[in-house]
């Protein structure tokens, strides 16, 4: 058999490495760097007019084009970056976590603490996500941190149901016995023994939940209740300019492209992370 | 006579996530001739499985036949297509798994699952494969065996099931049979039905068969020959008796030396009668409490009282179903005893173990059967031992870090294996951790509850010897909680045999092996032991026991 040197053990851990994950990695990082540099990449300023034409196509002038107004569309598409990732990401975000940490407490927790929760969130995944965003966006009106709140919301009781169900699991180990027969505290147990066994399963539901979360951002914009005009996000792109498509305008298939690429991208990234190589006894 | 099977130069590789390819089986050449029994016998991890698999051309994933041929009644596996092999597996070659209770679908009868395999390659008409799969069931002498076909699997016992998944490798009259560990998950008042059983039924059938298991005594009573494998090769091989009796190659001899528990002379300290470290006091303890009448569902602990004194061990012994388990947790408070009294180290402990003091929870640590289930697989040993250290003791940094060293010292681990995780060790390493955490609590008593049944024979001894170098360095108490006699009477200088929830007989070290119970006196007889002829003379007709 090999013998385990020292030396063996402290080398560096090296990580598999997938190429379709760090394709997807690529395109989220252009996108993030496109959101955070917005406004000095882009030649025109939001708002503006600044074409003779309305749909125009692609030229020296307007890369991809410009809109229903005669706007540039890259600048638009550059600016709407900043809606699309922002907003998702903040949502996704709270969503996920609160989602989680409620899942793994009443996991852990059982009992009444459980069973309350559970009927609470099985009771809000009831009312229909789309409808309820449109009631919430029609009586406080439309700004983006309601929006942020409101998406946050509709997501949690899904991310908490499939939290919960991963940590039933691993709440029912040996391990968790003896974290408890210790006296140890909730925190301890959710964080250090329940949630790294369940990070996996968890991750991949982050990056589905956040296309779910930019198609109904979308879709809200698409009904004109998303980001308010002038600025608009990528869904809010395709409604304003939708009449262009019999004339094949760029600026309708764009910001659609935009949105696919996005929403793949972070699912293959997420579903082919690097995994650590444990082999060690080379 | 042709050579049923001959496997020639056969290697398998598996595949790391470096891309490292490991050679698991080196160089095995194997013939069994027609009605041949062959046992394959070796620790966890020697490739006896995988060999008996590449019969079926079949290796698990990640693996595949690098080198070698396996000719299987004349033809050669490697080579075949799958369709082939398909044709091939329940035909010709069957399988027995491990655990039956996993091979059986739980959603459909039986008597479809048994027969299966019959309709599947058109062997014979479904009233037909019926009949026979009744005839099996009575020669597998199981209950009833018009109706039991008509069951599911949950409403027959493990014994039963592990019968039935013979009855339903046997139905398409295969030339070779492979048992894969089927008895290691019974009890030993069980595995003798099961044994026996298949003992008959491969007589009658005249089929050959490959014996995959790490017991030599079970071997012995069914194999004409065993192969004694390690790493990947064939040790030594030869006719049974000649194993047994002859073992030329150290690594059977060591199997053969682990098989005899050696006991350490007892040297037994001066206790003082009147206070005993654990004094428990006619606990009751089960599952579903009904608030109406005010009594329990399943009276799993019923009225039992034991003692225990500082530094001596305690073992309970029974078969599963007999509230061993359930009276360790009630003792450490995991599942809270609805009555009786647990008085620890002087002082009466609360039914459940969120109204002990922090102090008597760490002097009281419980060691649990599967070390996979008990260590967190996403941490490290580091943060596994780590953490007891900085909860109870508030060791961190330098200080921590040499306890853990320490630790591992104490269960002769290397200090090399800080960094792994559990799922990189092995079965015996696992177990030392997981025994290491309890020491980092510094208790006066551990109670281990099956803490050897998931390991080799060779392993076991290696334990047990740690263990006890371990109470005399650090004057600790244990309770076994086991099946198995051998090892609770290597160790312990009192035994309490439970059956239905009421401890039957207590024995003290001068008479542990005369016991008068009637239940006792089938446990003890059922152990295996390492003579071939053991089984052929039990008594027939055992004693079937009534509470």
């Amino acid at each position: 058999m090999t013998v385990e040197t020292s030396s063996t053990t402290r080398r560096r851990p090296r990580y598999q490495i997938k190429v379709v994950g760090m394709l997807g990695l690529a395109i989220i990082v252009f996108w993030l760097i496109v959101a955070a540099l917005g406004p000095h990449l882009a030649p025109y300023p939001i708002g503006d007019i600044v074409d003779q034409d309305y749909f125009g196509p692609m030229s020296r002038d307007f890369w991809l084009g410009s809109d229903y107004l005669g706007r540039d569309m890259l600048s638009r598409i550059v600016y709407g970056a900043r809606y699309t990732l922002g907003i998702s990401l903040a949502a996704v975000t709270m969503a996920c976590t609160c989602g989680v940490v409620l899942g793994m407490s009443a996991a852990v927790a059982g009992g009444w603490f459980d069973s309350v929760l559970s009927r609470f969130l099985d009771a809000m995944s009831s009312i229909p996500s789309k409808l309820f965003a449109l009631v919430v966006v029609s009586a406080v009106g439309s700004s983006i941190p309601v929006l942020i709140f409101m998406l946050a919301v509709i997501y949690t009781p899904g991310s908490y149901r499939f939290a919960r169900a991963l940590a039933v699991n691993i709440a029912a180990m040996d391990y968790i016995t003896i974290a408890r027969l210790r006296g140890e505290k909730m925190f301890h147990i959710i964080t250090a023994e329940v949630l790294p066994n369940i990070i996996g399963p968890v991750l991949t539901d982050l990056g589905l939940r956040f296309v779910f979360i930019v198609l109904l951002l979308s879709g809200m914009s698409f009904l004109g209740l998303g980001v308010q005009p002038p600025a608009a996000d990528w869904g809010g792109l395709v409604r304003e300019n939708i009449d262009g498509l019999p004339f094949a305008a760029p600026a309708v298939i764009l910001p659609s492209i935009a949105i696919a690429t996005l929403t793949i991208a972070v699912n293959l990234f997420i579903d082919n992370l690097p995994v650590k190589i444990r082999d060690r006894s080379e | 006579m042709a050579n049923l099977v001959e496997i020639r130069g056969l290697k398998v590789e598996a595949k790391t996530d470096a891309n490292r390819r490991i050679e698991i089986v080196k160089d095995v050449d194997l013939d069994l001739v027609p009605g041949e029994i062959v046992a394959l016998i070796g620790e966890s991890g020697s490739g006896k499985t995988t060999i008996a698999l590449t019969l079926m051309g079949h290796t698990r994933t990640g693996c595949s036949i690098s080198a070698g041929s396996v000719m299987v009644d004349g033809q050669d596996v490697v080579q075949m297509s799958e369709q082939q092999r398909s044709r091939l597996r329940g035909a010709v070659v069957s399988y027995v798994p491990q655990s039956a209770a996993l091979a059986f679908n739980p959603a459909k009868a039986i008597m479809d699952q048994v027969i299966e395999v019959t309709q599947i390659h058109g062997i014979m008409p479904a009233e037909e494969a019926r009949q026979r799969a009744i005839e099996l069931f009575r020669a597998l002498s199981l209950p009833n065996p018009e109706t039991i076909g008509e069951r599911y699997p949950h409403q027959v016992s493990g014994g039963q099931l592990q019968r039935l998944a013979a009855a339903m490798a046997l139905i398409a009259n295969p030339k070779i049979v492979i048992f894969d560990e089927p008895t290691t998950a019974l009890d030993v008042t069980t595995q003798i039905e099961v044994l026996r059983a298949f003992k008959d039924v491969m007589r009658r059938a005249g089929a050959a068969a490959i014996y995959v298991s790490h017991d030599l005594a079970v071997v012995a009573q069914l194999a004409d020959r065993i192969a004694v494998l390690r790493n990947g090769e064939v040790q030594e091989m030869g006719q049974t008796v000649q194993i047994l009796e002859q073992a030329r190659h150290p690594y059977t001899r060591e199997l053969i030396a682990a098989f005899e528990p050696h006991r350490a002379p007892v040297v037994l300290n001066e206790i003082d009668e009147r206070r005993p470290l654990l004094d428990v006091e006619n606990v009751v303890a089960g599952y579903g409490w009904s608030k109406i009448d005010s009594s329990l569902l399943v009276k799993a602990v019923d009225n039992v009282s034991l003692q225990l004194y500082e530094g001596r061990n305690l073992g309970i012994v029974g078969e599963s179903g007999c509230g061993k388990s359930t009276l360790a947790c009630a003792i450490s408070g995991i599942l809270p005893a609805v009555s009786g009294h647990i008085i620890f180290d002087g002082r009466e402990l609360g039914p459940g173990y969120k109204e002990r003091t922090a102090q008597q929870k760490r002097e009281m640590q419980i060691v649990f059967q599967y070390a996979d289930a008990a260590l967190n697989p996403a941490r490290s040993i580091d943060d596994i031992l780590g953490r007891p250290l900085a909860f109870y003791h508030g060791l961190t940094g330098e200080a921590q870090s040499k306890r853990i060293n320490a630790l591992l010292d104490m269960v002769r681990l290397p200090t090399s294996l800080r960094g792994r995780r559990p799922g990189e060790l092995s079965g015996g390493q696992k177990q030392r951790v997981n025994f290491a955490r309890a020491l980092a609590a510094e208790p006066k008593l551990i109670i281990c509850d099956e803490v050897t049944s998931a390991l080799d024979t060779v392993v076991v001894a290696a334990i047990i010897d740690l263990l006890r170098e371990l109470q005399q360095e650090l004057s600790l108490s244990y309770i076994f909680i086991s099946h198995d006699l051998s090892m609770v009477q290597a160790i312990c200088d009192k035994i309490v045999v439970m059956y239905q929830g009421k401890a039957v007989e207590e024995l003290a070290v001068e008479n542990m092996t005369q016991p008068q119970h009637p239940y006792t006196q089938l446990l003890f007889s059922s152990v295996p032991k390492l003579d071939p002829n053991w089984l052929d003379s039990l008594a027939r007709e055992r004693p079937i026991l009534t509470a």
